[in-house]
């Protein structure tokens, strides 16, 4: 499957290793990346709270070039808060075609248009509703046995449900769950799987951005997860990169290994830690890298239990 | 007639006892409503359930649970739908969360709820001269605060604030939410002095952590979230009121840091966002205390080659034209006379 790419800007700038296991698994997975290297940032919500209009203008030229693109069958992003954020802009630009117009006419300087109904899905909407489970399940190497994997959604993938097109038939707040148990791994029930990390408010409130962060994974670490997995890498940024400062707002060690999605499908897939930028958390994955090279080393039966 | 197994939090703080979970099974038409399901429980089985209720319409909010995990009004939640969405096939009903419980699903709204709304003065301190008779204003000066009036206080949107979870102190989506429909109120005097107020406090407009929890639990569509981010559009872009929170400076680093890259140049946002949006931020005393807050964090990040030094010296950027693009961009949205902004709460969709 082609896609038009979108990797946003956090996971080729202080999240490397988001963008690299994406680039690493795509042609395992059968996804021809065609990147949209010519697009600008999403806004995070940022530039709407700004201008409604920039916001809508910008990520409508992202949205045209996608179009544009030769071949895609959609445009698929791999970040939440590009999701998020995207989806708010195109949900006015389609509502309205008095609106788009409007939007439409900033861009013809450029010569380019958005027409209505884009689809634009992140990795782990495309990899349950276009891959397939049943698909990866097939492509899976090394399943994730014994892996007690949390899943953190966090927000902008989430919520709100409407938006976003989550309902009884496409159960979107549910697919982190989905993916990690078909990859063969156990999904660890944790207060803090659909809640804000607290990245938003960092540097506004950096005790409450701290504490949200802490919480979660504290939770995690109580329900004796070995690690988190997410979609979205400012989730990543405070759960991983803040940790050491979480640790120190909520009085705890935490030592909970975060992974990107793209991670720890390329895990099942077979592809080694190294490869996927694992050695490039602040918390090192270890439980994560141990398992893999117990597996790797075929150790027999896994233990029962995990 | 359909049968339907409640699951209902009970909870006496008199009794010195711990909450309990309590099942009952009633029998109801699918499309009644939750409430409706606990009413018959309370007059069949026990007479001690603690709800509130009145309208049982959706119009006076007072039956505001959580159901299923979620918040929402008891009163217009239908019982095969709460059935689909239950864990197990039981309607799990509790109390609302970030309040305390008076008992089994009644909270205090006053400790809380009542308390924030009365924070943001929610009354129109009018223009002078107040006209003698009716105030006349523009009917399109209005729609815009129309959404917040929608609100019917039930608090469904406090009850699931993920701020107000860690920071008790947060004014809160009900109480901005509120503060907005006066902010907007071109009858209002005191725009200005309502939004410095706001962006200074340590726990208002800034404090909101952008979570949309409030917007999917408003049964009434008022998307508190929203009117948030519309006061910090007039606290900074109409009013430029620069607050102690970073809030201000936080927007105009990001928003500029995008004109100039045309992607987000994380290095340059922090320092930024707490020492002013220019290039010798980070060298300000002010941001320098933070960003040593920071150290721990930041060393870790380079030892593991997350962060780079290329990455914060040589950050990522788009090629000249899409550059001039984006600042084409830049430049016809600012030079607007006046903001262009779609609510889809009052225009709708297209019909196609």
């Amino acid at each position: 499957m082609k896609v038009a790419y979108w990797p946003g800007c956090v996971s080729r700038g202080f999240t490397p290793e988001l963008h690299g296991s994406m680039a690493r698994i795509a042609p395992l997975l059968d996804i021809e990346l065609v990147a949209l290297d010519r697009a600008s940032c999403c806004g995070a919500g940022v530039i709407a709270e700004h201008s409604q209009e920039l916001a809508d203008t910008l990520n409508a030229r992202t949205f045209a070039l996608a179009q544009q693109a030769d071949g895609a069958a959609l445009m698929m992003n791999i970040c939440s808060t590009c999701q998020g954020a995207q989806s708010e802009c195109q949900e006015r630009l389609d509502a309205s075609a008095e609106y788009r117009a409007h939007i439409n006419q900033t861009l013809a300087a450029e010569g380019l248009s958005y027409e209505k109904g884009l689809t634009n899905k992140n990795f782990l909407w495309l990899l349950v509703e276009e891959f397939g489970l049943d698909e990866l399940r097939r492509r899976v190497q090394r399943p994730l046995t014994n892996l007690r994997v949390g899943p953190f959604y966090g927000c902008y993938i989430v919520r709100p449900r409407e938006r976003l097109h989550i309902d009884e038939a496409h159960p979107r707040d549910t697919y982190l769950d989905l993916v990690i148990e078909a990859l063969g791994g156990t999904v660890i029930d944790y207060a803090g799987s659909h809640k804000c990390c607290g990245f938003p408010i960092i540097t506004m409130n950096k005790e409450a951005s701290l504490a949200q962060a802490g919480r979660h994974l504290g939770d995690a670490v109580d329900a004796a997860a070995d690690c988190l997995v997410t979609p979205c890498p400012l989730c990543h940024l405070n759960l991983d990169l803040q940790q050491p400062l979480a640790e120190r707002v909520v009085g705890r060690e935490l030592d909970m290994p975060v992974l990107h999605l793209p991670q720890l499908v390329g895990l099942a897939l077979g592809v080694s830690p190294g490869e996927l930028g694992l050695g490039r958390h602040v918390v090192k994955p270890t439980a994560v890298i141990d398992w893999t090279t117990s597996v790797v080393a075929g150790v027999g039966e896994a233990p029962a239990g995990g | 007639m359909a049968e339907f197994a409640l699951r209902l939090r009970r909870y006496d703080p008199e009794s010195g006892d711990a909450p309990y979970w309590e099942e009952h099974t009633v029998e109801l038409e699918p499309h009644r409503s939750v409430l409706e399901g606990i009413l018959q429980a309370k007059a069949r089985f026990d007479g001690s359930i603690g709800i509130r209720c009145s309208c049982r319409a959706a119009i006076c909010g007072s039956c505001g649970v959580r159901i299923n995990g979620k918040p929402g009004l008891a009163c217009n939640t239908h019982l095969d739908k709460a059935q689909r969405g239950a864990r197990d096939g039981v309607i799990e009903v509790e109390p609302m969360g970030n309040m305390p419980v008076i008992k089994d699903l009644i909270v205090d709204m006053e400790a809380v709820h009542w308390k924030k709304i009365r924070r943001v003065t929610p009354w129109l301190i009018a223009k002078h001269p107040v006209p003698e008779r009716e105030y006349i204003v523009a009917r399109e000066t209005m729609v815009d605060v129309t959404q917040t009036m929608a609100c019917i206080q039930c608090g469904a949107c406090v009850s699931d604030c993920l701020a107000m979870e860690v920071d008790p102190e947060f004014v809160g989506p009900a109480a901005l939410a509120k503060a907005y429909r006066f902010v907007g109120d071109p009858r209002d005097s005191q725009t200005s002095e309502r939004l410095t107020d706001l962006s200074e406090d340590p726990h208002g407009i800034y404090d909101c952590t952008h979570c949309f929890m409030c917007i999917d639990a408003c049964p009434k569509d008022v998307a508190p979230m929203s009117q948030i981010m519309r006061l910090r559009r007039r606290a900074g872009s109409d009013f430029g009121i620069e607050d102690a929170n970073n809030g201000e400076r936080h927007e105009e680093a990001f928003v500029s840091l995008v004109h100039t890259y045309g992607l987000l140049n994380e290095a340059e946002l922090l320092p930024r966002s707490y020492g002013g949006n220019s290039a010798i931020a980070k060298f300000k005393p002010s941001a320098a205390k933070e960003l040593a807050s920071s150290l721990p964090s930041i060393a870790k990040a380079l030892l593991r080659r997350k962060v780079t030094p290329g990455a914060v010296f040589k950050p990522h950027k788009l090629a000249k034209a899409d550059l001039k693009a984006i600042d084409n961009i830049y430049k016809e949205v600012d030079g607007r006379p006046e903001r262009v902004e779609l609510n889809l709460y009052i225009s709708g969709h297209d019909e196609d």
